[in-house]
């Protein structure tokens, strides 16, 4: 299966380089790249997907105490279509795998997705036939957090890695916004292979396979 | 009051007995008074009767629960309005049959029982639907059918209810089901995304919520033309 990948391209530091008029008239010079992601960066609309108890730390990290808004986050988007970040907040059952799928596909560019918690990122402790095992092999994902619950500084901590992550973006670099088709035939974004080798036994759950009567 | 149920208010009980009984030993102790009555009204199908931490378990023909049920919800001696559970029981010991539990409670007798048919293994899972009698049980013997296998005869909709309706892996809690599944996890996976996510309400679920005039023109033409899933 072809997969598109972005290219490695080397991490550049945001790029400071600004020049503000002295008196006169107002006007400012700097790098587009840097004017837009800083804009983009510090904007960022989550759309929360919880399903789980994480979801419970991510309320709390947008509330008043931890307050989301101090990072440009105060908005949440309900609906997919006007949000730039699904947060994926909980264990994926496969029946909503379909669902968290037209979720991200309902998503304009440019988007983000954090898997939130041990469970989004891997399936965390439900290595049975119900759970997802890891969100990424439904949608791409661009910061996992680990923790089971993560507190909502781990949370912020993931975002924040989100935000230096955007500020290194380029517009040259044209694969950027690139939607990642699925094998049409399979409808995955990873081989099946290495899907299965991922999900390789491990854990208290070894001495039942596949292959029990 | 009448029929000689009387209100009683927390802590203003004048009873020697607690509200909740203390020492219950695990077997034996006072039957449930609707024991009693199921024997004598059917005799041939009653087949056991336990007392087990204080509630009773009467052992029932899967054949005629339906019946049963309906006699304990009807005759006003046992006045049972309340169906709180159907379940089933699979024990680790493949000899063992598979057991249908139904939970009835009495509000105005304040009496719990729990029947219970057994299913041999070997033989086709069939009990029938008490949905004629409870329509609570409606979603309760569709999530014993998705687990278990067991077919509600005479329930109106018996599809899943927890998994989708194109889940082809079996019923997952019984105890020749793999703690993973039967397929791999990309097979798994694939089968998942393959599901139409709008495809989750029947026809019948549709008009009953009077929603169909407001959906969607393409929608209601599916619907129409007999789509019930849109695998």
């Amino acid at each position: 299966m072809e997969l598109t990948r972005r290219p490695e391209l080397p991490v550049r530091p945001a790029p400071d380089t600004i020049a503000v008029s002295r008196g006169g008239d107002p006007w400012i010079t700097t790098k587009l790249d840097f004017l837009v992601n800083w804009g983009r960066a510090n904007s960022l609309w989550p759309m929360p997907f919880g399903t789980a108890c994480c979801a419970i730390e991510f309320m709390a990290t947008a509330a008043s105490k931890f307050d989301l808004a101090r990072f440009g986050m105060e908005r949440m988007g309900f609906s997919p279509r006007q949000s730039d970040v699904l947060i994926c907040a909980g264990r994926v059952p496969f029946k909503l795998a379909p669902v968290l799928r037209r979720i991200w596909q309902q998503m304009p560019q440019p988007k983000w997705a954090i898997s939130m918690g041990a469970c989004a990122s891997t399936g965390g402790m439900f290595d049975n036939y119900a759970v997802v095992q890891g969100i990424d092999t439904i949608i791409p994902v661009d910061v996992y957090v680990p923790g089971c619950p993560p507190r909502p500084e781990a949370l912020l901590y993931g975002i924040m890695m989100l935000q230096q992550q955007i500020k290194t973006e380029r517009m040259r670099d044209k694969t950027l916004r690139d939607e990642m088709e699925p094998d049409p035939s399979s409808k995955l974004y990873i081989p099946p292979d290495l899907i299965d080798e991922l999900s390789e036994p491990f854990g208290n759950s070894v001495h039942q396979t596949r292959s029990a009567p | 009051m009448s029929d000689g149920f009387a209100v009683v208010y927390p802590g203003t009980g004048t009873s020697a007995e607690p509200a909740t009984p203390r020492h219950v030993p695990n077997r034996g102790g006072a039957e449930n008074p609707s024991a009693a009555a199921l024997r004598k009204r059917f005799p041939g199908a009653v087949k056991r009767v336990d007392v087990v931490w204080g509630e009773t378990n009467v052992e029932i023909a899967g054949s005629r629960a339906e019946e049963i049920v309906r006699w304990l919800h009807d005759d006003p001696s046992q006045s049972y309005e309340y169906l709180s559970d159907v379940t089933a029981v699979e024990h680790r010991d493949p000899s063992l049959p598979i057991e249908v539990v139904w939970h009835l409670r009495s509000l105005k007798f304040r009496r719990f029982l729990r029947l219970k048919a057994l299913l041999p293994k070997g033989k086709p899972l069939e009990v029938p639907s008490v949905w004629p009698v409870f329509r609570s049980a409606d979603w309760l013997e569709r999530e014993c059918y998705d687990m278990f296998g067991i077919r509600f005869t005479g329930h109106p909709d018996l599809r899943r209810i927890l998994l989708w309706e194109q889940y082809k892996e079996g019923f997952p809690l019984r105890k020749d089901f793999p703690l993973r599944g039967r397929f791999s996890r990309s097979e798994q996976l694939r089968q998942a995304l393959a599901a139409n996510p709008e495809a989750r309400y029947s026809m019948e679920e549709l008009s009953v919520a009077d929603a169909f005039e407001e959906l969607p023109v393409d929608v209601r033409t599916r619907l129409k033309g007999g789509e019930r899933t849109g695998e």
